[in-house]
């Protein structure tokens, strides 16, 4: 399915939906006193559609892990909603909550970490099918099996009679896509699934999650803070920047016609592999992004944007405007 | 030996004694770097990059199997030296080493700017006020605000901690400083400044950098030579232009298909198959098995075969008589 299809009514076969969600964390100090919040996620609104893969784009602190486990039911929204399937995540009870995240597969960062140590990979990958209540043996060993082919680990009885630190990175990080898959999910999340990997490597598991979101139809919502990947395993982007969405589009839009200065320095920063590089400084604004306890006033990027209009930045939150068709971005310059 | 080479290696050897056998870390590294000049070594997790750095300044571990080959500084052969010599005369002196994750591995206990005016006090016997007035300037050097002297480092980002890091190697006045994997847990905004800060001091002080890596952008930023290598050998060394456009080792080729690039439509392309294990390699070129070139000659080791002045290649494709082997 192509990624424009169904865009023209946004709530369409959407399979998520996020409302001005914010997920602060409170500080207290000896336990008790309440002494502020980290806003980790403050306002961000978006849809997915099925079969749709998009992107959320930042820097270390800009929400985009929060975002990720608030998704997952890990945390629970301060405020806002997340709608999946039709149903608020915000009502359900303890099993309903369960039943929730057999839905939503979860990709982590580091593989190695992300499989219990001591579990070869026959048990790791039982272990979600016994929870969910899958009582036969040789349902579960069926079902294994598919799953450990879909994500061509071969030959599967060698794999599962494995342990996690006798397989290679590459390996190991489709046995943790193996498990995310094995209980159906609609949508799965992909925190910087191949930060930790080989660059050799990385492309071969970015392909496979790509055709398994193909050949399932499923959304695929990548966590990254690297552009450069993006274009060819996602259709859409979202750049984050202290607890905010700024800029949303199509990948190609975004990428060749980037609109709020924040993404252009992202984009100005990165480069392809040119023996010219050396040679140039690049232009990176000052400053690091704002603490998240007492995040600036106004649009979150002003102290460091090259193009803050002084009286208007400071103060006012920009909303998100569309300077491009289907691209937004939530910057003053735009008005 | 050209008058302004700084550092040569010469088919360096380095094996550990591991419960599993003997890993062979570095078997068989060879380049040079010259005044001024800086050198990326380039390769993916276990090509034995980290101990090609360590194997240079001689900061060995105890379960060295096997340690051989030539390393001149200045043209001084340091292989008889004892290693007292090697850490009194070379370390900090002339050649600084940053290794991987530096900046956590500062003292959170002692301000950043005595730590970083520390290797003046203990190297140089210099006395503190002298030690504290250079630390300014370094400071200044790398870009962070001398009020961070006063902070610890907790106080302080991860980029402004490896700014810190990047000025106590530079606080003696090395001619060469190595340094391992230096932006690699860094964010996109703070790496590209710390390599505007390598760039400047690279120009301006006239510095010489080996900057391991294992990410293909970050090496074009800094590099007048890209050395490959894999699986614990140097598969390709070459000046900067000649790597990134046209590299002749057919690992290198792949390597640069399997980069995503932000302006290219052509999609990476990854490598089938995984390194061999550095405990008992087999024999013969070490990419063969991965190699879509490969020919009955790839059962031998390849010698480094130079096509051209300070181009070398281990591959029987560039062999006498096989140039033609080359695709552009």
């Amino acid at each position: 399915m192509s990624p424009t299809q169904g865009a023209e009514d946004p709530h369409a076969d959407s399979v998520l939906e996020v409302d001005d969600l914010h997920t602060w964390f409170e500080l207290r100090q000896w336990g008790f006193l309440r002494i502020g919040s980290v806003r980790a996620v403050d306002g961000v609104s978006f849809s997915l559609r099925r079969g749709e893969a998009v992107a959320f784009v930042g820097e270390s602190g800009c929400g985009k892990s929060s975002l990720a486990r608030t998704l997952l039911g890990l945390h629970r929204p301060t405020h806002g909603d997340v709608i999946f399937e039709g149903q608020s995540l915000s009502g359900l009870s303890g099993s309903e909550l369960k039943a929730y995240r057999a839905r939503v597969g979860y990709v982590q960062q580091d593989p190695f970490g992300a499989l219990p140590p001591f579990m070869d990979i026959g048990r790791i990958l039982a272990e979600p099918l016994i929870v969910n209540g899958v009582r036969s043996r040789a349902e579960r060993e069926q079902r294994i099996r598919a799953v450990l082919a879909e994500v061509r680990l071969s030959p599967a009885d060698d794999i599962m009679a494995k342990f996690p630190h006798m397989l290679s990175g590459g390996q190991q990080q489709r046995v943790v896509i193996a498990r995310a898959l094995l209980l159906e999910p609609a949508l799965i999340i992909a925190d910087e699934p191949v930060s930790m990997l080989d660059a050799s490597v990385r492309v071969e598991i970015l392909d496979l999650l790509r055709r398994i979101q193909h050949e399932r139809n499923l959304t695929l919502a990548f966590i990254t803070h690297d552009l450069s990947t993006v274009r060819h395993f996602a259709s859409r982007i979202f750049v984050m920047y202290a607890g905010r969405v700024i800029e949303q589009a199509e990948v190609e839009d975004l990428l060749d016609h980037p609109q709020h200065p924040y993404t252009r320095a992202l984009l100005a920063a990165l480069a392809d592999p040119d023996a010219a590089n050396a040679g140039r400084q690049r232009e990176v604004p000052g400053g690091e992004p704002p603490s998240l306890m007492q995040p600036p006033a106004g649009c979150r990027f002003h102290p460091r944007c090259p193009q803050a209009m002084a009286g208007l930045c400071e103060v006012d939150d920009p909303p998100h405007f569309e300077p491009r068709r289907k691209h937004y971005s939530a910057c003053w310059l735009h008005r | 030996m050209s008058a302004d080479t700084l550092l040569e290696v010469e088919d360096l050897h380095l094996h550990y004694q591991t419960r599993a056998g003997v890993l062979r870390a570095v078997d068989g590294a060879s380049f040079s770097v010259r005044r001024n000049e800086a050198l990326v070594i380039l390769g993916e997790s276990g090509c034995g990059k980290s101990s090609l750095a360590k194997a240079i300044l001689r900061l060995l571990p105890r379960n060295v199997h096997h340690f051989s080959g030539r390393v001149a500084v200045d043209g001084e052969d340091t292989g008889g030296w004892s290693e007292e010599r090697v850490r009194r005369e070379i370390r900090w002196r002339r050649v600084s080493l940053v290794m991987q994750a530096a900046m956590n591995a500062l003292n959170p206990v002692v301000r950043v700017g005595e730590q970083v005016a520390e290797p003046l006090r203990v190297h140089r016997g210099w006395s503190r006020a002298q030690a504290d007035a250079r630390a300014r300037e370094v400071f200044a050097l790398v870009g962070i605000s001398t009020d961070f002297l006063q902070r610890y480092p907790f106080e302080l980002s991860g980029g402004m901690r490896q700014r810190a890091v990047l000025a106590m190697a530079l606080i003696t006045e090395p001619d060469l400083v190595i340094m391992d994997e230096p932006t690699s847990a860094l964010d996109v905004l703070t790496q590209a400044s710390i390599m505007n800060v390598l760039k400047r001091i690279k120009a301006e002080l006239g510095t010489s950098f080996i900057l391991i890596t294992h990410d293909v952008a970050t090496s074009s930023e800094l590099a007048d030579r890209v050395a490959l290598m894999y699986a614990g050998r140097m598969v390709e060394v070459a000046d900067a232009r000649t790597f990134f456009d046209d590299p002749a080792h057919p690992y290198a080729r792949l390597l640069m298909a399997s980069v995503p690039r932000l302006h290219a439509t052509e999609r990476p392309q990854h490598i089938p198959g995984e390194p061999p294990s550095l405990i008992d390699p087999p024999g013969g070129c070490r990419f063969a098995e991965r190699c879509p070139q490969r020919f009955s000659r790839c059962g031998e080791d390849p010698p480094a075969f130079e096509p051209e002045r300070r181009h070398s290649v281990s591959c029987w494709l560039h062999g006498p008589g096989r140039q033609a082997g080359r695709t552009r």
